[in-house]
């Protein structure tokens, strides 16, 4: 246990050493979405021609689109037109010291080992800048770019590799794919880009924690990663830190895009504010997240995901290419009012494609944890493959969990399979754990470690090790 | 080591143990033996605290403490183990990485450092030979997939592990075949020193020929109604409980 502890200070100060710059901007856009805001965002960031257009086309289709309300989800349906699309990032109400913060989310800071500089940073508290930090940076980032690798904001790579966004931005996720997906393609205003070039085996976890001048990438984030052939990348997302917002509809894109004999591990771990305990407030996290996978290549989808207060996510793959694979592990943690209706598609168009599906989800307190998935065979997808696993862990009696599985097969040669479960934590497994001398809290945790292993087992070790104290904490006093 | 005095104890409403006085001292092996329904297993959830069970009435004290008082996983540090008559499964979870988080925790609790990587392996060695635990089955999920006879094994050689000042074994014989018998019992034998106790509840007596008690005792309807030496055993086998129970009624009439 200490190794590990010792792991995640070191993990978790590493992330913050880094440093922040963003540039400011005074300008915000008034309420509400047309076509004159689009262009106001469009010409702030600068933008080439063909995006502005790209965006005014989105925004006609979202105006023709609606709310989809076929999730099992419960929400005030948010006002669109009531919304800033643009304002530059808000400078968070600077506070003199700690004592002004509070002390339970200094206690989760504390748990999860956060240095005291960094609970500063995260809680607003003014501070200043490490110098060192920046050299850091600078040498992680040279090192990159010695491999031809980029990783910058999206709209540095709009200006920079034009050429590569225009390439291959919507053609994953096309404009019109679904409401939220629809009105992000129109009003994005920032996020990451990535592109690792052929043959080339990026030597280090790409993280958002690396990225220097990450801009406070706000609402509608747009996230877009190139493998080019037989490449391969393992890109990290978000962090355990609770990450608080004034914003709370957040509708972000993820594009991943494997070429020929290229693999890319796309790991997140997500802990947004999930609301107070009553059910107030937090975060609605409508996200669309596919890949494109060519032939022999392969996605692998792990997240763990324990806050939001809404959270409606499928990340999936179209596995076009002839023997490509498609993963998706995933923990979803949902406890006292959380709603989260989350899982994974798998489009299988190519010969002997494979995907696999393995998804735990624990509902806890009041919270309702639900798992939607698709699993499609198309009618060429000759000896196309897919397992699915679907379990639910169910905390208390107030809980919910609910499956519901889409299956279309149109090729009789494919093989797809499903299980699915449903367990109540047992008070047996707790008691046998006290009996051999343990704590409650200590019981759960052993329990839910176990049950989620085969996906933390998935994540790189210094993400495990977060992910595990964070589900630690989210779950802490939710039985008896 | 432990001093159970008047004992009553209710699940729903609907009293199970209904006044048992039982002594057992470092050193010895005390068998519970009574038919079905007798209360056999409460008196073995209820010294763990299990809390289904109400304790409506009398005390318990195990080395100086009240018994009574304690969480479950209190009694467990304190020394105490009950050996379950349907062992748990925990999916995920190893054995190895069960036991060392047990461990451990005891050993927190009691201001010392975890035990050395190198000292825990050496343990789990020794301990899984002495009751002819394969040893995959260490690595395996607690108890998951395990037979009936695995489970079972796996329970002494918890017990192995964690070094109890008492061991409850409830009906841990029950559904083994002969083998997984004589290996159990053989492992109780091995453990037994002059410090530490056991109190052995079973059905049956053929556990009792591997595992000689020092004392039998018989519980009908919450007491227990008669004890005896370890020929006890033998003549219950013989002639069943009703003797008794009809000795027992003839008194009361």
């Amino acid at each position: 246990m200490q190794n590990e502890d010792q792991l995640l200070e070191e993990v978790t100060n590493s992330e913050y050493k880094y440093g922040f710059y963003t540039e400011m901007d005074s300008d915000q856009a008034p309420k509400g979405l047309n076509e004159d805001i689009i262009r106001f965002i469009s010409a702030k960031k600068k933008e080439p021609e063909w995006l502005l257009e790209y965006r005014l086309n989105a925004l006609r289709i979202w105006q023709t689109m609606e709310e989809p309300n076929w999730a099992h989800l419960g929400y005030p349906k948010p006002d669109f037109q009531d919304l800033h699309y643009y304002s530059a990032p808000k400078p968070k109400k600077q506070l003199d010291s700690l004592d002004e913060v509070d002390p339970e989310l200094l206690e989760t800071f504390k748990k999860l080992g956060i240095s005291i500089e960094e609970q500063e940073r995260l809680t607003g508290v003014a501070v200043d800048v490490v110098v060192d930090s920046v050299s850091v940076a600078t040498s992680f980032k040279k090192k990159l770019g010695e491999l031809g690798i980029i990783f910058c904001s999206f709209s540095e790579a709009v200006q920079e590799h034009p050429e590569l966004v225009r390439k291959y931005l919507g053609t994953v996720v096309p404009t019109t794919d679904n409401f939220y997906a629809t009105l992000n393609s129109a009003v994005f205003t920032d996020g990451s880009f990535c592109y690792i070039p052929k043959g080339t085996k990026c030597p280090m976890e790409l993280s958002t924690y690396f990225r220097i001048n990450e801009a406070n990438t706000g609402q509608f984030e747009r996230t877009l990663v190139v493998a080019d052939e037989g490449s391969y990348v393992s890109y990290l997302e978000g962090c355990t830190a609770p990450m608080r917002d004034e914003n709370q509809l957040h509708a972000a894109v993820v594009e991943l895009v494997a070429l020929d004999n290229a693999e890319i591990k796309y790991s997140t771990i997500q802990n947004w504010y999930p609301g107070s305990k009553e059910g107030k407030g937090g975060i609605y996290n409508f996200v669309t997240k596919r890949g494109l996978c060519m032939e022999n290549s392969k996605i692998s989808w792990t997240q763990v995901e324990t806050g939001s207060a809404v959270t409606w996510k499928y990340p999936g793959c179209i596995l076009k290419g002839n023997n490509s694979i498609g993963e998706f592990y995933s923990v979803a943690v949902t406890s006292n009012h959380q709603q989260a209706d989350t899982g994974s598609k798998m489009i299988h168009l190519g010969k002997n494609t494979k995907s696999t599906i393995i998804s735990k989800g624990i509902s806890a307190g009041q919270a309702q944890n639900s798992y939607r998935g698709l699993v499609k065979i198309n009618k060429g997808a000759t000896n196309a493959r897919n397992f699915t696993q679907c379990d639910s862990l169910l905390m208390g009696n107030n809980c919910g969990a609910h499956t519901f599985p889409y299956i279309e097969v149109g090729n009789q040669s494919s093989k797809v399979e499903h299980e699915a479960t449903t367990s109540k934590i047992g008070e047996d497994q707790i008691f046998y754990c006290k009996q051999r001398g343990m704590d409650e809290t200590t019981a759960i945790n052993l329990i839910v470690n176990g049950y989620c292993k085969e996906v933390l087992n998935q994540l790189p070790m210094e993400f495990a090790v977060e992910a595990q104290k964070l589900l630690e904490i989210s779950l802490e006093g939710s039985v008896g | 080591m432990i001093k159970i005095k008047n004992l009553h104890a209710s699940i729903e409403g609907t009293e199970i143990l209904r006044g048992i006085n039982l002594e057992v001292k470092a050193g010895e092996i005390h068998a519970i033996m009574g038919p079905n329904g007798s209360g056999k297993s409460t008196l073995a959830s209820v010294l763990a605290g299990r809390d289904e069970y109400e304790v409506t009435e009398g005390s318990v004290d195990f080395l100086g403490n009240d018994l009574l008082d304690m969480e479950p996983e209190d009694r467990s540090r304190a020394g105490l183990f009950l050996a379950f008559q349907y062992p748990v499964e925990i999916p995920g979870v190893s054995n190895i990485n069960f036991l060392k988080t047990a461990i451990n925790e005891a050993r927190e609790k009691r201001g010392e450092e975890p035990m050395a990587a190198k000292d825990f392996l050496k343990r789990v060695k020794d301990k899984s030979k002495l009751v002819e635990l394969d040893g995959r089955l260490a690595n395996r999920s607690v108890n998951e997939g395990f037979s009936g006879g695995e489970k079972k094994r796996n329970e002494i050689f918890q017990m192995a592990m964690l070094d109890p000042k008492l061991s409850v074994l409830d009906e841990t014989d029950s559904g083994l075949d002969i083998d997984a018998l004589r290996v159990v019992a053989n492992g109780v034998n091995q453990l037994k020193t002059k410090d530490n106790a056991s109190i052995v509840i079973t059905h049956y007596q053929r556990l009792l020929d591997y595992i000689v008690p020092d004392f039998v005792h018989v519980l009908y309807q919450g007491r227990i109604v008669k004890t005896g030496p370890k020929e006890l055993a033998l003549e219950l086998e013989e002639k069943g409980y009703d003797w008794i129970i009809k000795d027992l009624e003839e008194v009361s009439a």
